[in-house]
């Protein structure tokens, strides 16, 4: 019972992970109708940052996360400005391929730079955040993970609920061209909705790194798994992501403890491929409100 | 009389797709605080004047290649929706386009883009003064409102952005009667309170000319009859094939045969 309990709290933080790792890859989708393929490589990116700030330029840990965000929210934006702009009005496919092409690009970046080493952060995580609930321990990590990932949705969620430029954001996903009748400036929701999404992916890359160690291979494959997390979720909700996300890391985490560790990646898939044959749209895919 | 002049649509031709084209040197002035109205049956240009003003023509690869669209003294054809709305000019959208999974009072916040970060308190007020219903609603999503109510909806997302020139298209479309008839009162009344300038597009020719003061008549992408509203309703043509009675203003029968017969002659 131990054992299952002690797989069930690291499943559900796995799942955290998973899920603000999904939340930017449906922002961008709910915006814009794109599929980013370039998502595992900015969780990368948003690492690797966290690495040469905290490491090489050994700077305190929380100029690291401010320098990261900060960082990798402009990045967004460049992003959307160089590549995605011009691409306004194209053929939906000829975007999601640019995505697939900046994936090999930055990945081929950051394999130059950093070569396919895995890499370490020093253990900044206090000891306090060790949980001890009954007999099952929690590790700091897990904690850690957890915390994080619920602050980050309480900021979202008050940032799209009440600010002006987060329901502006759901006012362009919702009709672009209401949207546009009222003056909302959608090329400035996009952008906003790219540097957001890669603010997010910076986020999960560190966390991911604290967990399993920073390797391009490792974090870019990240950028796969979020397919199976959104599609069971159903890819324009956000709560769904997050459902999805947390079933998905439970699922997985059982698997490889009560099983094998080798199936824990495959099962993801599998799951995906069941979904998609039983609910097309996913658990909380978008249920159309009809009105004649 | 220059400054009289809100807008002015100076000889324009509007090609879809650079193939098709759907309106032939339209012109038409609106003054100040006025009520004009755009008649016309289905495919006339109506919608698409409104738009190449709005500068919604390009989402929908729409350009007018002719001809200049003044708006307060600075030429306003072709520019991108988020400069033109800046200047005051809100189109509401034919059959209503609600934002479905915003509640009604986000709808109406996300009328306030164009002045972004300024405070809106007093215009949501303003919003609910004029349609009481919506402050009921404040808190349902907008998918689950009526017609009417969506409306009114709509109506007063665009009055969150302080507009000097409402293009209202087809507000009446699909509604009952009586509720046509109070949002062409509350039109009527945002008009004279606030001195908003409308362009109103309307099927509904009988109700459109009671609002309006002054009228154009579209057909196949070209004006061809323009008049005071009251000369207008008075005119035998526009009773027989927009108001749908004969020209001594009976209501029309097929059982007689030479208004039957009757056809537009200005084709």
């Amino acid at each position: 019972m131990d054992f299952f309990l002690t797989l069930l709290v690291q499943g559900l933080s796995i799942g955290c992970l998973y899920a603000i790792a999904a939340l930017g890859f449906v922002m961008i989708f709910k915006s814009s109708s794109v599929l980013n393929f370039a998502h595992g490589e900015l969780l990368a990116i948003g690492a690797y940052i966290f690495l040469v700030i905290s490491v090489w330029l050994k700077l305190p840990i929380y100029l690291a996360f401010i320098i990261t965000f900060v960082g990798s929210f402009l990045l967004g934006f460049v992003i959307e400005r160089l590549f995605l702009r011009p691409m306004i009005g194209e053929a939906l496919i000829e975007v999601i391929m640019l995505t697939v092409g900046l994936a090999a690009m930055f990945k081929g970046l950051l394999l130059f730079i950093f070569s396919g080493n895995t890499y370490v952060y020093p253990n900044f995580l206090p000891a306090g955040l060790a949980v001890k609930i009954g007999s099952v321990s929690i590790s700091p990590v897990y904690t850690a993970t957890f915390l994080i990932t619920v602050l980050f949705l309480i900021i979202f969620g008050l940032f799209f609920k009440y600010s002006s430029q987060g329901i502006y954001m759901r006012s362009v996903a919702d009709s672009q061209t209401a949207a546009l009748s009222l003056g909302v400036n959608v090329r400035r929701v996009f952008a906003l909705s790219w540097a957001i999404a890669s603010l997010v992916c910076a986020m999960s890359g560190i966390v991911l790194g604290i967990l399993n160690g920073i390797n391009v291979h490792d974090l870019s494959k990240m950028g796969l798994k979020v397919f199976p997390v959104v599609i069971l979720g159903g890819l324009e909700s956000i709560g769904g992501a997050i459902i999805g996300g947390l079933i998905i890391g439970v699922i997985e985490t059982l698997v490889s403890g009560y099983f094998s560790t080798s199936l824990r990646d495959v099962v993801a898939y599998v799951i995906l491929v069941i979904i998609l044959m039983i609910k097309p749209y996913g658990l909380f895919g978008l249920v159309e409100i009809e009105r004649v | 009389m220059e400054n009289n002049i809100a807008l002015l649509i100076n000889n324009i031709s509007v090609v879809y797709h650079d193939v098709i084209q759907v309106l032939k040197g339209v012109s038409l002035e609106v003054k100040k605080g006025e009520i004009v109205s755009l008649l016309g049956s289905n495919g006339a240009g109506k919608t698409t004047t409104l738009r190449a003003v709005s500068g919604l023509l390009k989402p929908e690869n729409g350009r007018v290649t002719e001809g200049s669209i003044i708006f307060e003294g600075k030429p306003i054809h072709n520019q991108p929706p988020e400069v033109i709305t800046r200047l005051g000019i809100i189109q509401v959208l034919e059959g209503r386009v609600p934002f479905k999974y915003l509640t009604v009072e986000e709808n109406l916040r996300v009328g306030t883009a164009t002045r972004w970060g300024k405070p809106y308190k007093e215009d949501l007020e303003l919003v609910y003064y004029y349609f009481p219903r919506l402050k009921e609603l404040r808190n349902r999503l907008a998918g689950y409102c009526s017609g009417g109510e969506l409306q009114m909806l709509v109506i007063g997302r665009a009055l969150m952005a302080h507009p000097k020139l409402l293009l209202l298209d087809e507000p009446s479309l699909g509604l009952a009667p009586f509720l046509v008839k109070e949002i062409f009162d509350i039109v009527k009344r945002i008009n004279k309170e606030q001195g908003t300038t409308i362009v109103l597009v309307e099927q509904n020719a009988n109700m459109a000319l009671n609002i309006a003061t002054y009228g154009y008549v579209m057909e196949n992408g070209k004006i061809v009859m323009e008049g005071k509203a009251q000369d207008l309703k008075e005119n035998p043509d526009v009773k027989e094939f927009y108001l749908g009675t004969t020209a001594k203003g009976l209501v029309k029968s097929y059982k007689d045969v030479k208004a039957y017969k009757r056809r537009k002659r200005w084709l």
